[in-house]
Parts: structure tokens; C-alpha cells; sequence
């Protein structure tokens, strides 16, 4: 780890005034003290952001969520208004990481995490990501975890996080506060994809802070899930996942949010199941038919051509259970 | 050669350079071999005491700061290197190495602890960020020559074999009992699973865990 300077400060405006000066900040520090270990990560110096006031949970006007940036994954599954309004949020944070990593990660945080690529994490390797321009060892090397949708040329690495999927699936919003004031980003378009400058990894200006993730208002009744595949039962990463929530109302799906994990380079919302779903009646055969389009221009690897399948069976498999059966 | 070295003197462990290490016969060796025993045997001379670590001082060298937490109900305050972790001030500043490091990297959970009563990886948490907070480790667990029920069960239910993962299995079989993840051995199972035991005693820690919660 190479040597650091530490500044912990508990006012906001002072803490994006340190961040424009460089600092970088630091809230649970899950992955950021990984890496600094691993020395893909070498800030010169911490700004240890935890005690900021930002670790509320409040409801919105409408039935919408507002989760502060320095809630733990703990306390944000936990939360009763988490778990009974998104129930989608408060699953993908318990399938996440450890009991002990979640009680140490932010939800700022865990949307900031980077890649669990092995090539990103080792500092010999080739990484466009890491290293610009040096190339990208996972195209041609083991890539059996690697992204299916969304890579490019420069890289296909995942993103990692799994209440991402949650937050992309419901659309939610980032609240960004920086010296010029506060701003607002759909989650869609906060997350990059690699295109040619994968070191650039979310729409966030020097200095600026997460303040919280916003979850918006739906249409009540809503039921919704997070079901994630992997190599073993708990504490891995997805091999696939699919974040679910449908609007049910006379017996016909009245609006469907639908993103998978696991298996883009930033968590991938299928639009073209939701589609599929609304406006038509749950049945199993539709389930199947609205799946059959979650790994629409897909672009396997060597190692990964099994995720494109995996990936319509776990999105069928979670509309049936967030759906049922008729 | 009986005497702690330095903070500011000690070399860095090979590509790391995160702890400033007491003079244990593993760091004695490593860094004789890093970096010759010449500067090792130069470093002792100036050496303060592993027991004070409150006289412990910052040179010249690696940006370090003062920190005061409470470790198994003592108080401490120490000046360490930013990039100490938790896991390394205990371990090798203040001598309790009950807590193990198996891969340092938050993906085997042997160095449980807990701060302020939840559970964390102390491998990932820097040192420098804890003031004012209360850690426990396992050696605070017991009340004097009274083991902790979770400690007993663990005797009783034979749940370790080669002891390396047990200090932190017990400290979150602890946070996980607190939290009330208990309710049957699948529950248990999952709110355990960030402590990995390459022995596979999986079956008798569920066992331990769920005694010392009440269910048996």
C-alpha cells in the first residue's frame, strides 16, 4: 500500500471542498482499502467522509424512497420501509458480500465499487480500466465471469453490485452535491459502460458527493425480488441475477421493471422484457416468452457463453416467482 | 534483541509496508531477510516497549496519526502509520493476536471483530479511522477465567479442527446472535457464511451457534 494522508471531517461543504482538492473519499472502504492493498488503487490522501450527515432513510412524498449515501447495506436492508416498499433492495443487499462487509459498506459506496475482474485486480496484467491503453487481458484470457452486454473492445468487465441491479431495475436517481450545487442523475445514465474510456466509470465531477440514492414512487400493489445465480450458495459474486418488480391490477400487468446482473458492465435493465410483460396477463408461457429476450444482443466470450442462457432462465425463473402462476 | 522497533524505522514488509510490526521471530525474519540485519539491529537500539504502546512515536517517514479507541474495554492511544490496519494494530502492536489474518483481503472472515457491537473485517478497516469507537476482539470475550457461552459451545459441540478460523467464527457467531439470525440452521448458515473454515466444520459452528442461541 503505497502511503497515504488522512483528513476526516464531519461538515459537507468542507468534505467536496477537499474532494476538488484532490482527496479522495472514503465511506466503508470495502473495496477502496482492498485495492489501495493491491496498489490498483493509490490515493494520496483519504477523506474519511463517514460521520457526514448522510444516513437517513426518509419516504418521499409519493411512495418513493430516499436512502442517505452513508447508510450501511445493513441498515438499508433492514430498514422496515426498505424491506415492505422494495423488497427487490432489501434481497439484493442480503445476497450481497458477507454479514460483515455489509455492516461496513455504504450504499454510496457500493454503487462507486469497482470490478472484481482478476486482470483489473492485478496490477501485471493488461487493463484498459486500470492502465489505459495497455490493453485488455480478460478478452483473451479466463473470462468465464466476464460481461456479456455492454462491453466493447477495451474491456468486459462487470460491475459487481447487486442492489445496483435493484436500483437500475426501479430507476432510480443519484443526488450529487458538489461546489456548484446539487444535481440529479437517472441511475441509467450515472453507470458508464467501458465504450473506449473504461477507466471512466460513473457520470460523478471531481469533488462531488453522493448525498443518496433515490428510489421513486410506483404503482401499488407492487410485488418484487432479487434472485442471484452463482458458484456457491452465499458470499459470491452473481453469475447472473435478475431484479423484478410488477404493478399487477385487474389481472393484467400494469408496469414491469425488469434489469439483470451479472452479466453487463453495468447493471442492464431489459427493457424489451418489460415490454413484453405490460399489458398482458402473468402466465407461465408468458414468462417464457418475455425471458427469451433478456440476452438480446448478448456477446459471449470463450469462456461465458453459458451466461446468455443462464441469464433467460433466471429472469424466467424470478418473473414466476414475483408473478406466480394463473 | 528483546526490545520493540521503532514505528518510523521499521521497514515495511516486502510490497506492502501497511503495519509497522513488533519484533516477533516471524517479523524479526522477514524483514532480517528484506531488508539485511544490519538495519534491523540499528532500528532496536531506539526501540520503546510493546507494552506502551501509548509511548509509541511518529518520525520522519510514512504519513502516520494518533488515534484513541477502547480494545476489550482498555483505552488506548497510539500513533501508527495511516496504513495500519485494525487486524495489524492489534496483532502486532498491541499483542493480541487471538484475531488471525487469513487472506487480508475481506474474503475469509477470520479476522472478525467487533466495532462499536457489529461485526466487520478488521483486514479492511484502517486503524487510523476508529477514534472514539469500543472494538472487541476474542480475547474480550471471556469474563475472566469464565468463557463466553459461545466459546463453551464451541468446546462442547467440537466445532474446530485446525483452530485457524475459530477466533473469528466465535466474534460473528456472536454479532450473528445479536442480531437475531438464528432461526434455523439455513439461517444461521447464510449469516455466516463471510467466515470461511477450510476444515469444513460448518455443520458442528451451525451446532455451536445454535446452542448458545437458545434452540437446543
Amino acid at each position: 500500500m503505497h502511503p497515504f494522508t488522512y483528513t476526516r471531517i464531519s461538515d459537507t461543504r468542507e468534505a467536496i471542498n477537499a474532494g476538488r482538492r484532490g482527496g479522495r473519499y472514503i465511506a466503508g472502504g470495502t473495496t477502496l482499502v482492498d485495492l489501495m492493498r493491491e496498489t490498483v488503487e493509490h490515493p494520496e490522501t483519504l477523506v474519511d467522509i463517514s460521520r457526514l450527515p448522510l444516513r437517513e432513510i426518509t419516504a418521499t412524498e409519493r411512495g418513493g424512497l430516499r436512502i442517505g449515501a452513508l447508510v450501511t447495506m445493513s441498515q438499508a436492508a433492514a430498514h422496515p420501509k426498505v424491506r415492505t416498499l422494495f423488497p427487490v433492495v432489501s434481497e439484493a443487499l442480503e445476497l450481497s458480500a458477507s454479514a460483515q462487509l455489509r455492516n461496513m459498506a455504504s450504499i454510496g459506496g457500493n454503487i462507486m465499487q469497482r470490478t472484481r475482474c482478476t486482470y483489473f485486480r492485478d496490477v501485471s496484467a493488461d487493463c484498459n480500466k486500470r492502465d489505459p491503453g495497455s490493453g485488455c487481458a480478460a478478452r483473451d484470457g479466463y473470462n468465464r465471469t466476464h460481461a456479456i452486454l455492454g462491453t466493447s473492445d477495451s474491456c468486459v468487465a462487470t460491475h459487481p453490485s447487486d442492489v445496483a441491479v435493484a436500483f437500475a431495475a426501479l430507476e432510480a436517481s443519484v443526488h450529487l452535491l458538489g461546489s456548484d450545487g446539487e444535481r440529479r442523475v437517472p441511475f441509467a445514465d450515472f453507470l458508464l459502460k467501458p465504450g473506449d474510456t473504461p477507466r471512466r466509470e460513473q457520470a460523478i465531477r471531481q469533488g462531488e458527493l453522493i448525498t443518496s440514492v433515490e428510489i421513486p414512487a410506483l404503482p401499488r400493489p407492487l410485488k418484487s425480488g432479487y434472485l442471484k445465480v452463482r458458484d456457491r450458495q452465499s458470499y459470491e459474486f452473481a453469475l447472473t441475477s435478475a431484479a423484478v418488480a410488477l404493478h399487477v391490477g385487474g389481472g393484467v400487468i400494469r408496469d414491469a421493471k425488469v434489469a439483470a446482473g451479472g452479466v453487463g458492465t453495468v447493471p442492464w435493465k431489459l427493457a424489451a422484457v418489460e415490454r413484453a410483460l405490460i399489458g398482458r396477463r402473468p402466465s407461465d408461457a408468458l414468462w417464457t416468452a418475455a425471458a427469451e429476450q433478456a440476452a438480446d444482443g448478448a456477446r459471449p466470450l470463450t469462456h461465458n457463453r453459458f451466461k446468455a442462457e443462464l441469464l433467460k432462465r433466471t429472469v424466467e425463473r424470478q418473473l414466476r416467482i414475483v408473478g406466480g402462476t394463473k | 534483541m528483546s526490545t520493540e522497533l521503532p514505528e518510523s524505522n521499521v521497514p515495511p514488509p516486502t510490497g506492502a509496508g501497511e503495519s509497522s510490526p513488533a519484533p516477533t521471530r516471524r517479523t524479526f525474519i522477514a524483514t532480517s531477510t528484506a531488508v539485511g540485519g544490519a538495519v534491523v539491529a540499528g532500528a532496536v537500539i531506539g526501540g520503546t516497549s510493546l507494552l506502551d504502546p501509548e509511548e509509541a512515536t511518529a518520525a520522519e517517514g510514512p504519513p502516520s496519526s494518533r488515534v484513541s479507541l477502547t480494545v476489550n474495554g482498555t483505552h488506548r492511544t497510539v500513533t501508527i502509520d495511516n496504513r495500519t490496519s485494525l487486524l495489524d494494530l492489534l496483532r502486532e502492536h498491541l499483542g493480541l493476536t487471538g484475531s488471525k489474518k487469513g487472506c487480508n483481503a475481506g474474503a475469509c472472515g477470520a479476522c472478525t471483530m467487533l466495532v462499536d457491537g457489529h461485526r466487520v473485517n478488521a483486514c479492511l478497516t484502517l486503524a487510523v479511522r476508529l477514534e472514539g469507537t469500543e472494538v472487541t476482539t476474542i480475547e474480550g470475550l471471556a469474563d475472566g477465567a469464565e468463557l463466553h457461552p459461545l466459546q463453551q459451545a464451541f468446546i462442547d459441540q467440537d466445532a474446530f479442527q485446525c483452530g485457524y478460523c475459530t477466533p473469528g467464527q466465535i466474534v460473528s457467531g456472536v454479532g450473528c446472535i445479536q442480531e437475531g439470525h438464528t432461526g434455523s440452521p439455513e439461517e444461521i448458515r447464510e449469516w455466516m457464511s463471510g467466515n470461511i473454515c477450510r476444515c469444513g466444520c460448518y455443520v458442528k459452528i451451525v451446532r455451536a451457534v445454535e446452542q448458545t442461541a437458545g434452540r437446543k
